[in-house]
């Protein structure tokens, strides 16, 4: 095969671009991120409050969600992992999409200040709280295997049922399910690429609070991760308050803190004009 | 990193049933039945290669990264991961790495996260996601049906903090992976057209699919 090499000069400029987006997304963002939010969790303004939908442990649940609303996914308990997926209200085609939101904002570890990204390059949900950080884009959830070779004997419910549940009941089907988030996962990657469960990372009473940038629909399962160092299956109730956030200020954080966001939110701005 | 593990000698280019050779920046896609294996070869080295997997008589079941790393417990794909399907079977398993390491949580590039990475001037470049839309249109399939993908011989660490970056790919010209197929799939291929990080050294360059039928 004959192939033409591109040129020196141009791929040194190529290389030296991504350096320097690079060194913005992995010395100066970080930096420029809020700490984790305070506990135990604020109560919400109860004018603010839409709706309250507490998820038994091992169950499923979905809601719409106007751009501007948040919920917040509150662990209540505690040592629950909520599976969490979104759908663009108006194109279910567009979709939570974790490869590009752990790509583009060069981490796995998804914190307050973060966003989550669709695969148009758009942003679904800014993390305006989040306690603890301990969250997991990486692994998936439970499915009907993976509980039987963790719990054997034991009659347990998973994600993955859960959530071709939540697709099929909204018009959706298998083709729709995306790659999940896990709230409440404390897991980290060794250098060899090993997941680890760090326990210490989470906190009791954990929350976090993910703001509606453009309309959605979203689906959560509450099943143990499949990492959860539990060894008996006794999923816990989480709670989960859908309200009217505060519009974000010129200088909202989840907005300003990376050059990401920054792009990320002007495509949303291309969408909404 | 994995071992590096070489193929069996009884696979040539003269015994393979198929032979593809894939432009720089050009997609692919084509049937590999179980048992076949298929090589897929970096010809010119540093050159990533996103891939998906369906299964060949059902789309709805495909390739799910997620439910592979869960698997193995592990983030990078290797010699002896198995391919799992978002129903959680088997759709091929690697057999053979002459490379020793390859991504699967970075996904594909797009025209759309391109704007997000690199800036709004990068929006009008040839993406990956737009060659698996062209791709999967021709077997009845839509940008729904486009799920994280595997990048064969792109180099994405993950640190133990959760720092991800795309750095220089470690694969030599003429590596390859082998695949032998669990059930009969569909595989498609974007050669990487990336010219804005450093999968494929800024340079896309051509790759080869080999098919193989089984030894028995």
């Amino acid at each position: 095969m004959m192939h033409v090499r591109r040129s020196p000069e141009e791929i040194a400029a190529n290389r030296q671009r991504y350096e320097e987006h690079q060194k913005k997304g992995l010395e100066f963002a970080p930096k420029a991120l809020p700490a984790p939010s305070p506990l135990p969790a604020p109560a919400i303004d109860a004018a603010a409050i839409i709706h309250q939908e507490t998820i038994p442990g091992g169950w499923y649940w979905s809601t719409a969600l106007k751009r501007g609303e948040a919920l917040r996914i509150d662990q209540g308990e505690g040592g629950s992992t909520v599976a969490l997926v979104a759908w663009n209200a108006a194109d279910t085609s567009e979709r939570l999409n974790l490869v590009d939101t752990v790509k583009v904002q060069w981490t796995t570890a998804l914190g307050k200040g973060r966003v989550i990204f669709s695969d148009m390059g758009r942003v679904m949900f800014s993390l305006i709280e989040d306690s603890s950080g301990a969250h997991d884009c990486l692994m998936g959830g439970s499915t009907a295997a993976s509980n039987a070779a963790k719990y054997p004997g034991v009659k347990s419910r998973n994600t993955r049922d859960n959530l071709v549940l939540v697709a099929g009941k909204l018009g959706l089907t298998r083709r729709d399910i995306p790659a999940i988030l896990n709230l409440f996962a404390p897991v980290r990657v060794d250098d060899d690429g090993g997941f680890h469960w760090r326990g210490k990372l989470s906190n009791s009473g954990d929350y976090a609070e993910l703001r509606a940038e453009m309309d959605m629909i979203v689906g959560f399962s509450n099943c143990p991760h499949p990492l959860d160092p539990d060894p008996v299956y006794a999923p816990k109730p989480v709670i989960v308050t859908r309200f009217r956030a505060p519009a974000p200020a010129i200088d909202d954080l989840s907005r300003t803190a990376t050059a990401e966001a920054l792009r990320g939110f002007e495509n949303n701005a291309s969408m909404l004009a | 990193m994995t071992d590096f593990i070489k193929t069996s000698a009884s696979r040539s280019l003269e015994n393979a049933v198929q032979e593809h050779f894939i432009p720089a920046e050009a997609p692919w896609s084509g049937i590999v039945r179980k048992g076949q294996t298929i090589r897929i070869e970096d010809s010119y080295g540093q050159q990533a290669i996103d891939t998906l997997f369906y299964r060949a008589d059902d789309f709805a079941e495909r390739y799910s990264n997620q439910d592979t790393m869960r698997a193995q417990g592990g983030a990078y794909i290797g010699t002896g991961t198995k391919i799992i399907s978002n129903e959680g079977n088997v759709m091929l398993v690697m057999t053979a790495d002459s490379c020793g390491r390859h991504d699967t949580s970075a996904g594909a590039c797009s025209c759309e996260s391109n704007t997000v990475r690199f800036g709004h001037g990068t929006k009008y470049l040839h993406a990956c996601r737009d060659n698996f839309v062209i791709e999967v249109t021709k077997h009845g399939m839509s940008k729904r049906d486009i799920v994280p993908n595997i990048n064969f011989f792109m180099n994405v660490p993950i640190k133990p903090n959760g720092e991800m970056t795309i750095v220089d790919g470690i694969s030599a010209p003429g590596d390859y992976v082998e695949l032998v197929a669990e059930m009969d799939v569909l595989c498609v291929v974007s050669n990487c057209p990336q010219i804005n990080n450093p999968c494929n050294g800024f340079d896309p360059t051509p790759i080869r699919v080999l098919i193989w039928d089984g030894e028995d």
